[in-house]
């Protein structure tokens, strides 16, 4: 007996090696291109001019404030619907709900996680933004409210779905455990089952902010495209433009290698770093996780 | 049991009562707009869907006609992102399921891999431009397009996959070693197939996403209007959710009809996506012997 | 005639639990060996050397050999895949493939290459006789293998092993998860079958060793204390814990 692998099986296994390390290639990829086009901004444009209040590219003012203010306006909105709504319909699904509505919610969860984000964008030009303008007596109904509330939809399936895992994966034996104390299964929900889920809850939270953050269709299509400093609360009710928005209506017209083209690409690169930082807080937060859960096994 | 626990279990329970009602509600309101959206769209798009709407060229700047450039280039744009990304996807799941070990180098490819998910899709968008369209010099095209999805569409297939060949049973595969099988014969011949419910669900559910995806496209593959299907894949297309982007914002005098018309296209394709996955979910867990 | 020679074999694993000490043991060929002993004292684990399945285990460090018909099956440079087929093994959980009872059997003889339907048939037929199962199946091969009961779950697991042919069958606390009349079945195929295999078997019990075993081997954590005749184990063994463990006096 001798030692014989076919020469097929070594090239197959070579092949899911490589395919496993693609990920971090691209990661890289996408990262080297951001700088390549990003950092000339940095020399291109002076600084003071990149980090002040205007953005009116024509006139070769780059002050990317405006739209990063502009983001954060609106994925606050967004988290103050997506947050409460999101968390609690999780609790309802996964402690609440008899097993045949589960059936029918979580499809309808994941049915709103495959709406395309134009179909959303043109429900709030046609529907969510004339509504909004006439009960709040706006002179436009595209605004960061508008952006806002929408997104609210695109980040409920994350922190719905992830939630829900989290609230699973707490042991059955803990809600035995509470209720054979005598508590109700209200109190069960809130004083056990939910906060032994809480980590998994708030990465929930951490990647639904990072969708909403990364969304840029519907939030071009309802918030106006102003790009107007955020002073105060009624920044809300009026015409508001994000880093995505901008990328996305500026790019197709600019010229590859001017000012302006690197400054867009800056701004992507804001946003990747951005989205980075949320994913890798969130991740350690679920990795450390998992560390304490094995602490408690071992 | 004295009066006093006896009048508090009861407030308890009252309590409890108020509270399970409040979450009915707070859930009924978060899934209800789904289901209204759906009727909405049904309604008031059914009427303009005809033979000609689907299978026609637009016309009259797109004001008139049908929409089967933007079908067709999406069914494109779609095959194209499953070419690439399946097998690189499947591929990779294997690795981080069945190859990897439990150290620093796998825990680096599990970041990356939540590094693409999280990546805006407008930076997907930016970063085609920039290798694909330009460095690469594929030009503004299906195949441009269609890696840029890809990449995008990575991570959802690698960690749907990974989640349903983790949940094949450790000892298929010791019995399958222990009967003389080499480590790829019991990945394919046992592990795949337990876990091909679940691989094609993530696959579906992440060409549902590409395909609706307008972003990544716009610098790299979407053309604004374009009365003819393309040729090759060097060829830009139109694709129903630039489409409808497009008809939505950008061309004034737009009759109502034709927008409602794409969006329930849209939304009809997302539906049957999503009855696939339900089809295939129930399908498997009737069979499945574990 | 010593069909395995283990000499000098040890083992730990990577989280330091069950290992086995510098274990030295003649195995004959056409006997049940049987190796008793509590849990935990590395019973699986040697069997699960014999076949080198421990190579999907977290395992740290083995020295010593194990001789099968005088090859080391320890050298890194073998033919796993040759010894598998020669050494096949039984769990203790009826671990039947999510497939049809034929697919069941014939799964390790298509992994080698064997298309040819006629030989495929003829196997299945075989091995489901040498496990006494024939009887019960012959007329639904192709139904799913989950729907048999457990007992016949078991003997198609044997049969599974015997498809290949092998010269060693290895048994891990086959009969744990079964009840007396199934477990009676197996035993009565296992004495049948010594005729033509060597079989190591991990025994559910004292008794069952007692029932089936030419040769006992008693392990304690990770040490053989004892191994000789059955008659003579279990009628005077040298070793004190030996006498204690049969006796019932721990274990």
């Amino acid at each position: 007996m001798s030692k014989k692998l076919k020469s097929s099986e070594v090239i197959i296994t070579r092949g899911i090696q490589l395919s496993g390390f693609s990920s971090i290639l691209f990661v890289l990829m996408i990262l080297f291109f951001l700088l390549y086009e990003g950092i000339p901004a940095l020399f291109t444009v002076p600084l003071d001019d990149l980090f002040s209040s205007r953005w009116y590219p024509i006139e070769e003012y780059y002050g990317i404030i405006p739209l990063l203010l502009g983001s954060l306006v609106v994925t606050l909105g967004a988290s103050m619907v997506a947050v409460p709504f999101g968390i609690l319909t999780a609790v309802y699904i996964s402690e609440i709900a008899p097993a045949w509505l589960k059936e029918i919610l979580k499809p309808l969860v994941e049915l709103l996680a495959g709406f395309p984000s134009v179909v959303l964008g043109f429900l709030g030009i046609l529907v969510v933004s004339p509504f909004l303008r006439d009960v709040l007596h706006l002179p436009t109904g595209l605004t960061a409210l508008t952006g806002s509330l929408l997104l609210g939809g695109i980040a409920i399936p994350t922190i719905v779905s992830i939630s829900e895992d989290a609230l699973n994966n707490v042991p059955e034996t803990y809600r035995q455990g509470s209720l054979a104390l005598g508590l109700t299964r209200w109190q069960t929900i809130w004083g056990v089952t939910v906060p032994a889920a809480r980590s998994g809850i708030l990465t929930a939270i951490m990647l639904g902010l990072g969708r909403t953050i990364g969304e840029t269709m519907t939030v071009m299509m309802v918030t106006g495209n102003a790009p107007i400093l955020p002073n105060s609360l009624k920044v809300l009710f009026m015409p508001i433009r994000t880093m995505t928005a901008t990328i996305a209506s500026e790019m197709g017209e600019v010229a590859t290698g001017s000012p302006h083209y690197h400054v867009l690409f800056f701004i992507a690169m804001v946003l990747f770093l951005f989205t980075l930082a949320v994913n890798i807080i969130a991740s350690k937060i679920s990795f450390s996780r998992m560390k304490r859960s094995e602490r408690i096994l071992s | 049991m004295s009066r006093y626990q006896e009048k508090s279990v009861h407030r308890q329970l009252l309590f409890e009562k108020a509270g399970f009602s409040i979450l009915t509600v707070l859930t009924i309101l978060t899934v209800l707009p789904i289901i209204a959206v759906v009727i909405y769209v049904i309604v008031l798009g059914s009427s303009a869907i005809s033979w000609d709407f689907i299978f026609e060229m637009p016309m009259d700047g797109m004001r008139a006609g049908g929409i089967w450039p933007a079908i067709v280039g999406t069914f494109y744009l779609t095959l194209g992102t499953a070419i690439f990304s399946v097998p690189l996807g499947v591929a990779a799941a294997i690795y981080l399921s069945e190859y990897a070990a439990d150290n620093q180098v796998t825990r680096t490819i599990r970041l990356a891999i939540i590094n693409l998910a999280g990546i805006p899709s407008v930076v997907y968008g930016l970063f085609g431009l920039g290798l694909f369209v330009i460095f690469l010099n594929f030009g503004t095209s299906i195949l441009s397009a269609s890696l840029t999805l890809s990449i995008m569409t990575l991570p959802v297939i690698i960690s749907t996959t990974e989640e349903a060949l983790s949940a094949v049973p450790q000892s298929f595969r010791v019995v399958s070693v222990s009967l003389g099988a080499t480590k790829w014969q019991t990945i394919r011949r046992m592990v795949l197939p337990q876990a091909l419910p679940g691989i094609l669900t993530g696959i579906v559910l992440g060409l549902e996403r590409a395909a609706g995806e307008t972003a990544p496209i716009l610098f790299t593959g979407a053309a604004f209007f374009l009365p003819r299907l393309p040729n090759s894949p060097l060829d830009a297309t139109m694709a129903l959710p630039y489409h409808l982007f497009v008809i939505s914002t950008q061309v004034p005098g737009m009759p109502i009809q034709i927008q409602y018309g794409t969006v329930m296209v849209l939304l009809f394709f997302v539906l049957i996506m999503n009855l696939i996955v339900t089809v295939i979910r129930s399908r498997a867990r009737a069979r499945r012997q574990w | 005639m010593d069909k395995i020679v283990v000499e000098n074999l040890s083992l730990k694993y990577s989280d330091g639990t069950e290992s086995l000490f510098n274990i030295n043991m003649n195995i004959k060929a056409n006997l049940i060996t049987a190796l008793i002993g509590p849990a935990g004292g590395g019973k699986s684990t040697f069997l699960r050397m014999m076949n080198r399945l421990n190579d999907l285990a977290d395992v740290k460090e083995v020295t010593g050999k194990v001789l099968i018909d005088g090859e080391n099956v320890l050298d890194p440079d073998i033919d796993v895949i040759a010894l598998r087929r020669k050494v096949g093994i039984v769990f203790s959980r009826p671990l039947p493939l999510p497939l049809t009872i034929y697919q069941n059997l014939t799964y390790g003889l298509e992994l080698a290459g064997e298309k040819r339907r006629s030989v495929l048939d003829e196997a299945v037929e075989r091995s489901l006789k040498l496990a006494e199962l024939w009887d019960e199946v012959s007329d639904r091969l192709k139904d799913p293998a989950s729907a048999l009961s457990g007992g016949q779950k078991q003997r198609l697991c044997l049969a599974r092993s015997l498809v290949l042919e092998p010269e060693i069958i290895l048994l891990d606390e086959p009969t744990s998860a079964l009840d007396p009349v199934a477990t009676a079945k197996i035993e009565n195929s296992l004495v049948e079958l010594k005729k033509q295999y060597t079989i190591l078997i991990a025994p559910h019990n004292t008794q069952q060793a007692g029932r089936i075993a030419d040769d006992v081997a008693f392990f304690l954590q990770g040490k053989l204390i004892e191994f000789g005749p059955t008659e003579i184990i279990y009628t005077r063994p040298t070793d004190q814990r030996t006498q204690d463990y049969i006796t019932g006096k721990f274990g």
